[in-house]
């Protein structure tokens, strides 16, 4: 009886208003966030090509899937990006911000001009460096044969291709984290410095003892976007290499689109997206908790 | 450090990001032999490629399709965003913290388990094809309802009610009072939608097949992977170029915008 009072209670209480101010999100969340959630736990038992009707197949999707070499390939080739993407994100960033982080002419220019690639599509981002990636007349190789070195194949060789691609990822997106890093430098008290330079404490000590700590905050954020970021790695090698060569840049994200959009395995490709997301999740969750606990030991 | 060796690891940089795309430019207008080389500079430039592009492609289509899709969505996100925010923050209802929590779970869910039936949903619909298909599905986003909420937290009770009292509607009180005190989250908001839009391929490949239909990046995309550049390089830095534009074009106008905008949203996101 009492909740039923608090209820009504809390009716008189709610402004008319307000039901009007939330009905276009409560629609929007029903039909673009709700529905299709609960849909794909319904489509990932059925085999379906979107034309004839729809088959159950129970758990065969998911027994496909712990089968399917290619996947955990593509996963796997996810992960490589990843590994080799936030380590080189985090120190190109902190070692611009570093520099720009002092009295310096024109940090404003040089912050722009650091940040542009962030803005600008992804599409035209891959198209230049895919030139620049060239293995013939490519300007990296020639730049690399000026040096007497042998030409390099960026985008030719298994094992090269996706680490060329985290490269160019990074090259594309390290504005934002220079900026972010910046805003962080920014919070460290100067009186931290100050004491630490009476002790005598050089600046590498500095660096490590008071900088890396204070910047911990936005090294976890850096981490965590640039980790969602990169597990949605789509459109760079669908572009480049089309997953290939032997698909070596076949992203977890190209093959879930390949399955979905080539082969019309709805099915299929939403048991992929659902096992793939709780991935991310799982990585996600077990960063957060890696690098908190490292900070607060 | 010494100042002179920081400023030259400031200028290697800048040409590190800011050559491959003066490089672009430059070989959109260089005959297809010259282009592999370093040069910036060649006697021979010529719009030659970009003819090309505009003669095989909608690409001025594609243009006013991208204008029109990312703007639409970028004013839904303001207005309906501001709204609920508005709600969570200044006014009273029933399940008001659960609406909260939700818009934090929302948050949380991975578009990759959404996709698939988000793109059966327009299919359904029939909005495959469409402009209602590419706007639709971003016409709310959690991220722009916590911004709003949280920078409408800071506005003051007091001025609330006293537009209450002189019988303000509440419809008045967010756009004529509110609003015009919030311009620093609608143009954060505003920037960080409308280059998400602008900027976005998967979905616009997903749900496009009418090439008068075609999103920019779409279409460029198309045009590069699918041939129509005939794997001519000057072609294909053509369309890169004039995909660019406009970007740089807004960029040099209001970087500072786009930087505290992007950054900030970066952090809070």
């Amino acid at each position: 009886m009492n909740i039923v009072k608090r209820v009504i209670a809390k009716y008189n209480d709610s402004e008319r208003g307000a039901f009007l101010f939330i009905l276009p999100y409560i629609i929007f969340f029903t039909a673009f966030v709700a529905y299709p959630l609960i849909f794909s736990f319904i489509l990932v038992f059925h085999r379906w090509n979107i034309v004839t009707p729809m088959e159950w197949i129970g758990p065969g999707n998911l027994i496909r899937l712990f089968q399917d070499d290619l996947f955990f390939k593509a996963v796997g080739n996810t992960l490589i990006f990843l590994v080799i993407h936030i380590p080189l994100q985090i120190v190109v960033a902190l070692v611009f911000a570093l520099l720009l982080y002092s009295k310096i002419k024109g940090r404003g220019f040089f912050r722009s001009v650091y940040f542009f690639p962030f803005v600008v599509s992804g599409v035209v981002v891959t198209i230049v460096w895919m030139q620049l990636y060239s293995y013939e007349d490519g300007v990296l190789n020639t730049i690399v044969m000026w040096f007497g070195f042998e030409r390099i194949p960026w985008l030719v060789h298994p094992s090269y291709a996706m680490p060329s691609i985290a490269l160019m990822a990074t090259w594309k997106n390290v504005g934002l984290y220079i900026i972010l890093f910046l805003v962080g430098l920014q919070t460290i008290p100067s009186q931290l410095y100050e004491a630490a330079n009476i002790d005598g404490a050089s600046k590498i000590r500095q660096f490590r003892h008071i900088t890396l700590p204070m910047l911990n905050p936005t090294i976890v954020v850096v981490f965590i976007l640039s980790t969602i970021g990169g597990f949605s790695l789509f459109i760079e090698p669908y572009v480049m290499t089309g997953g290939g060569p032997m698909n070596s840049t076949l992203s977890a994200m190209l093959y879930i689109y390949n399955q979905a959009f080539n082969f019309s395995h709805m099915g299929y490709a939403a048991a992929l997206g659902l096992v793939f997301a709780l991935i991310i999740l799982m990585v996600v969750l077990f960063q957060r908790k890696v690098i908190e606990t490292e900070a607060y030991s | 450090m010494s100042n002179s060796i920081r400023y030259i690891l400031l200028v290697i940089g800048v040409v590190g990001f800011g050559y491959p795309f003066v490089w672009m430019i430059s070989g959109s207008l260089k005959p297809e032999m010259e282009i592999g080389s370093l040069a910036l500079w060649s006697v021979n430039f010529s719009l030659d490629s970009y003819r090309y592009v505009i003669d095989t492609i909608p690409i001025t289509r594609a243009f006013l399709n991208s204008m029109i899709v990312s703007l639409s969505v970028t004013i839904s996100v303001i207005v309906f965003g501001s709204m609920v925010g508005f709600a969570l923050s200044k006014m009273r209802f029933i399940g008001r913290e659960l609406l909260f929590l939700i818009i934090l779970f929302t948050m949380m869910i991975p578009f990759q388990i959404t996709l698939i039936p988000q793109y059966i949903l327009m299919v359904w619909l029939g909005w495959t094809d469409s402009y209602l298909g590419l706007i639709a599905p971003s016409m709310m986003t959690a991220f722009s309802v916590l911004l709003f909420r949280q920078f409408f937290l800071s506005i003051p009770e007091s001025l609330i009610d006293a537009a209450r009292v002189d019988g303000c509607t509440n419809f008045r009180l967010l756009f004529q009072i509110v609003w015009p005190l919030s311009r620093p989250v609608i143009i954060t908001v505003g920037i960080v939608t409308f280059m998400t839009i602008w900027n976005d391929v998967l979905w616009p490949i997903i749900i496009i097949r009418e090439r008068s239909l075609m999103t920019m990046p779409q279409l460029v995309t198309l045009f590069v992977t699918g041939g129509e550049a005939e794997a001519r390089l000057g072609p294909m830095l053509a369309s890169a170029t004039l995909l660019a534009v406009p970007v740089i074009v807004a960029y040099s106008f209001f970087q500072r915008y786009f930087i505290d905008s992007m950054a900030s949203s970066g952090l809070k996101g």
